[in-house]
């Protein structure tokens, strides 16, 4: 059928009209070939301006569309829907973009509006060429992966797994709670944060749509949104899950101690340990790093004691493959370590100590029983809150973390609740924008926590006074007074960065999804589409996409847990058609395409000796095409021809 | 590496200069940076004030044309034109990046045997940041240091201001500050401080006896330029060096050396 073309100019208000002369662009439109009709409007993508399309494929047996307006990334499907509605292929449809590579990039009226005439040109001779494509469905695996037990992954399996379908939980550690069991309370409520999150992680644990893998890593993954195959280790913990009874006399009897993580380095645990008393699933594990009968051959008085016989050091690792539709990556975040800072003296300086180490101290259940003590016992009389460690510092972390602020505030609220102590926070900005929070910041005002504004220079025990003897004293400028000024203390609490998890990169490669230039997982659309990626079918909550408090946390967390049910409950998703297509006639088999595929796409046919594009992969970049020795592969949609026709309109 | 000295260069201006007549004391650097860039080669220096002080001019020079052309009319009076492409390094950056501690290492010929010495930066050889090295932990002249077979001993004050010209219009605050560094160094326990700044260099040696009459302390810790330091280890005799002249007597720090040097011979 001859192509019938309609060019729609959009006036987007002012933002494209106010520098393109749209009516001279439709005049443009009007003589072009095939064209026949062009028309222009002041929102193309508003239900009249659809209307205008839907009436003109009607009235006029339009069977090409073209709309000139913004980027395709927002509107390309609000217009394929309309030409769709109208019973035109959604392929049939191209749109040129004059406002952000046009209007909005130039103040020259002139100039602008011929590069529009350009860009309608050139998807006016493109759109000519294309054919009618067919979008087609796959089924959705009801299952779904989340990767990583923190209050994020709790959150999202729970949301999943009470809709009653499966979840599989995949935690690392030996126990699920993450960094929210570590902490004491929690900003602004003060909640005891164990208290709100230990009912949860019990939840979990007997949940009868959960399967609880812990201490397992996720290792390889293949399959397309809808259709995931997962490989998953099961570290050995050398404790038989079936027969341990939690009795924990293992671990009060066995004499090998250890720094322990949970207590961010301030306690001791032992090498046959359960993180914690709340732990989920409370099974110890052995640590083979520090128990003498991995490293020595001797002791086993953990396997002689164990009454329910549970002790296995035969322990192998396990890999068990699952299939799922969907996956909600929840993999945290790590501690800025403050050790590079030198003039801040962590690990140098005795009581100078990190926010997840005065978390640790300050909760009842940890090493001091909540007590808060210098490292010779006495409790301080003055103490410093440094915020802003290895945040909003160009040489670490340009980024603010979001929640030292508050945290900072609530440790000041904690010293005064258990001690006499004087607390001073030195600030850059007080930032707190949470509900409830500018509230909370008063009251720890009015409870006479002092704030300095100025980011310390220096901390330091050489004493220049009598009364800086034998104290940290804290070099800092009082931005608001203007002064160079010293302020002897007890103790330095440094209030780090949370930065991304030191394995992210490796964690973004084997789930193929992208990172932002801070390190966190990229989310697809920061606005419009906060908790998917670039990789359909896998969503990112929680502070692997970015430093959050828990508020925001667990809305991330049940916002993925929707979209992985509405997922669910359609039961199919739409595989994009512009994909790529080998020709089986020319292929060699060489399997460059193979190689280049960024999102593994591409399967070798062994028998035939030829590659095949996997469809639902498939998400038509083009790097097989440039790399194809044999001009064997080409893309639906951005065939040679559509290109080539496109190039030539753009040289009008 | 050869180093040639640039013929007919004068003064940088320094730090006072440019508090009087910022445009004066950019033409006064950049009659400097005009005599180095015919020459076509980079230029070094060893003092860290004429470092900054020259690669300030560098800077507003390239950032504004507008100043490069009236500096360029002062300069024409002399024959002179800067065109803006001159390299202005620190003798501390072409060590340690053009001759490499690694090189430094291979030529020493009387190590220092673990002298323990306290790496003073001052404040302007990483401030402004012109170079690669960390501004609150610098690393380079530890590294430089520890080249020689010395050790370079913790230094928390090792990029703070010994105040500089200070010591002549405020002398009693100046003092304070040489004493704080004096101090810091010799808790660490080093025998000697190096720097790599002629001010710090003077201030430091010159007022120590002061500082010790002012703050009724006892302070005795010689202070070494670093080509001092790196020449007693490549084995240039102490006249050359001009240890001679240095006011706080660094032959403590020569018996250590060779004292240690002796025993480890007769030992073998």
């Amino acid at each position: 059928m001859e192509p019938r073309i309609g060019v729609y100019i959009c006036h987007c208000g002012s933002n494209i009209a106010g520098t393109v002369d749209t009516e001279e662009v439709v005049r443009f439109a009007q003589g072009l070939d095939s064209v026949v009709v062009a028309r222009d409007y002041k929102f193309m993508c508003s239900e009249p301006g659809q209307n205008l399309i839907k009436a003109d494929i009607t009235e006029l047996g339009l069977n090409r569309v073209v709309v000139a307006s913004c980027s395709p990334t927002m509107h390309e499907p609000t217009f394929r829907r309309a030409c769709q509605e109208a019973g035109l292929n959604p392929y049939l449809f191209e749109m040129a973009n004059i406002r952000e590579h046009c209007s909005w990039v130039t103040e020259d009226r002139a100039e602008a509006t011929e590069k529009a005439k350009a860009l309608v040109s050139a998807a006016v001779k493109r759109v000519y060429y294309h054919q009618p494509l067919e979008t087609r469905e796959v089924p959705v695996n009801p299952n779904t992966l989340v990767v990583g037990g923190g209050i994020a992954g709790i959150q999202a399996a729970l949301k999943i797994a009470d809709s009653e379908h499966k979840v599989y939980l995949v935690e690392r550690d030996p126990s699920i709670g993450g960094h929210m069991a570590q902490l004491d309370k929690t900003f602004p409520t003060l909640d005891c944060s164990a208290c709100i999150l230990t009912p949860k992680m019990t939840q979990v644990g007997s949940h009868p749509y959960i399967e609880l893998l812990t201490y397992s890593e996720v290792e390889e993954i293949s399959g397309y949104i809808g259709n995931f195959k997962v490989k998953v280790r099961k570290k050995a913990r050398y404790v038989d899950e079936a027969r341990c009874t939690g009795c924990g006399l293992c671990q009060t009897k066995c004499p090998w101690k250890v720094d322990s993580e949970f207590e961010a380095g301030i306690g001791k645990r032992k090498a046959i340990y359960t993180p914690f008393p709340q732990a989920v699933p409370n099974i110890p594990v052995i640590d083979t790093e520090h128990c003498v009968y991995f490293l020595k051959g001797t002791c086993r008085l953990c396997e002689k004691l164990c009454e329910a016989e549970a002790i296995d050091f035969e322990q192998q690792d396990k890999v068990i493959e699952v299939e799922v539709g969907s996956i909600i990556l929840a993999t945290g975040f790590s501690l800025f370590d403050p050790t590079p800072i030198y003039q801040y003296g962590y690990k140098r300086l005795d009581n100078v100590i990190t926010s997840l180490e005065f978390e640790r101290m300050v909760n009842s259940s940890g090493p001091t029983g909540g007590n808060i003590v210098l490292k010779d016992g006495s409790e301080p009389e003055s103490i410093a809150i440094i915020h802003c460690v290895g945040s909003r510092d160009e040489k670490y972390h340009e980024y603010c973390s979001r929640v030292c602020c508050m945290h900072s505030m609530k440790f000041a609220h904690l010293i005064k609740e258990h001690t006499d102590a004087e607390v001073c926070e030195f600030y850059i900005d007080i930032r707190s924008f949470g509900k409830g929070y500018e509230e909370f910041y008063n009251r720890v005002l009015n409870e006479g926590t002092i704030f300095f504004r100025g980011r310390p220079a220096e901390i330091t025990n050489i004493a220049e006074t009598p009364e800086e003897e034998g104290k940290l004293v804290v070099q800092f400028e009082d931005t608001l007074v203007g002064l160079q000024r010293r302020l002897p203390v007890d103790m330095v609490i440094l209030s780090c960065a949370l930065e991304p998890q030191p394995d992210a990169d490796a964690i973004a490669r084997l789930f193929n999804i992208s990172r932002s230039a801070d390190g966190f997982f990229l989310e697809k659309h920061p606005k419009l589409d906060p908790v998917a990626t670039m990789t359909d079918g896998i969503f990112v909550v929680g502070c692997c996409q970015g430093p959050k408090d828990i508020p925001d946390t667990v809305a991330q967390a049940s916002a993925a847990a929707a979209e992985v049910l509405a997922m669910i409950s359609k039961g199919r998703v739409e595989i994009e058609a512009a994909t790529a297509v080998i020709d089986e006639r020319i292929c060699s088999g060489c399997q460059v395409c193979k190689l280049v595929c960024p999102y593994s796409a591409i399967d070798f046919d062994e028998e035939k000796g030829v590659c095949r594009v996997n469809e639902a992969l498939c998400k038509g970049c083009g790097a097989c095409i440039a790399a194809c020795f044999s001009d064997a592969v080409s893309l639906n949609h951005f065939t040679n021809e559509q290109i080539v026709a496109e190039m030539e309109g753009m040289l009008v | 590496m050869e180093l040639i000295e640039l013929e007919g260069w004068t003064c940088c201006g320094s730090t006072p200069y440019g508090s009087l007549d910022e445009l004066e004391a950019i033409v006064v650097a950049a009659r400097n940076l005009a005599l180095a860039e015919k020459t076509g080669l980079d230029l070094v220096t060893p003092c860290s004030s004429c470092c900054v002080t020259l690669n300030r001019a560098r800077i507003q020079l390239e950032d504004h044309p507008h100043l490069m052309a009236q500096v360029n009319e002062a300069l024409a009076v002399a024959n002179l034109e800067y065109h803006g492409n001159l390299q202005i390094r620190h003798l501390v950056d072409v060590l340690l990046n053009d001759v490499t501690p690694e090189v430094i290492a291979s030529k020493v010929r009387h190590g220092l045997n673990g002298l323990k010495v306290a790496p003073y930066y001052g404040c302007q050889l990483v401030r402004p940041h012109y170079g690669s090295d960390d501004t609150e932990f610098p690393q380079s002249l530890d590294r430089l240091v520890e080249s020689l077979g010395a050790e370079a001993v913790p230094y928390p004050l090792k990029a703070r201001c010994c105040g500089g010209a200070l010591i002549i219009s405020e002398q009693s605050l100046a003092l304070g500050l040489i004493r704080k560094l004096l101090d810091s160094a010799a808790r660490n326990g080093a025998q000697c401080i190096v720097t790599p700044c002629p001010l710090c260099q003077t201030n430091l040696d010159a007022y120590q006896s002061q500082v010790n009459s002012k703050f009724k302390t006892d302070y005795n810790l010689p202070i070494l330029f670093i080509s001092q330091l790196i020449g007693l280890a490549l084995g240039i005799d102490h006249i050359s060096l001009g240890l001679n002249t240095n006011i706080v007597s660094p032959n403590e720090v020569l018996d250590y050396i060779y004292e240690v040097k002796r025993e480890v011979n007769s030992g073998t």
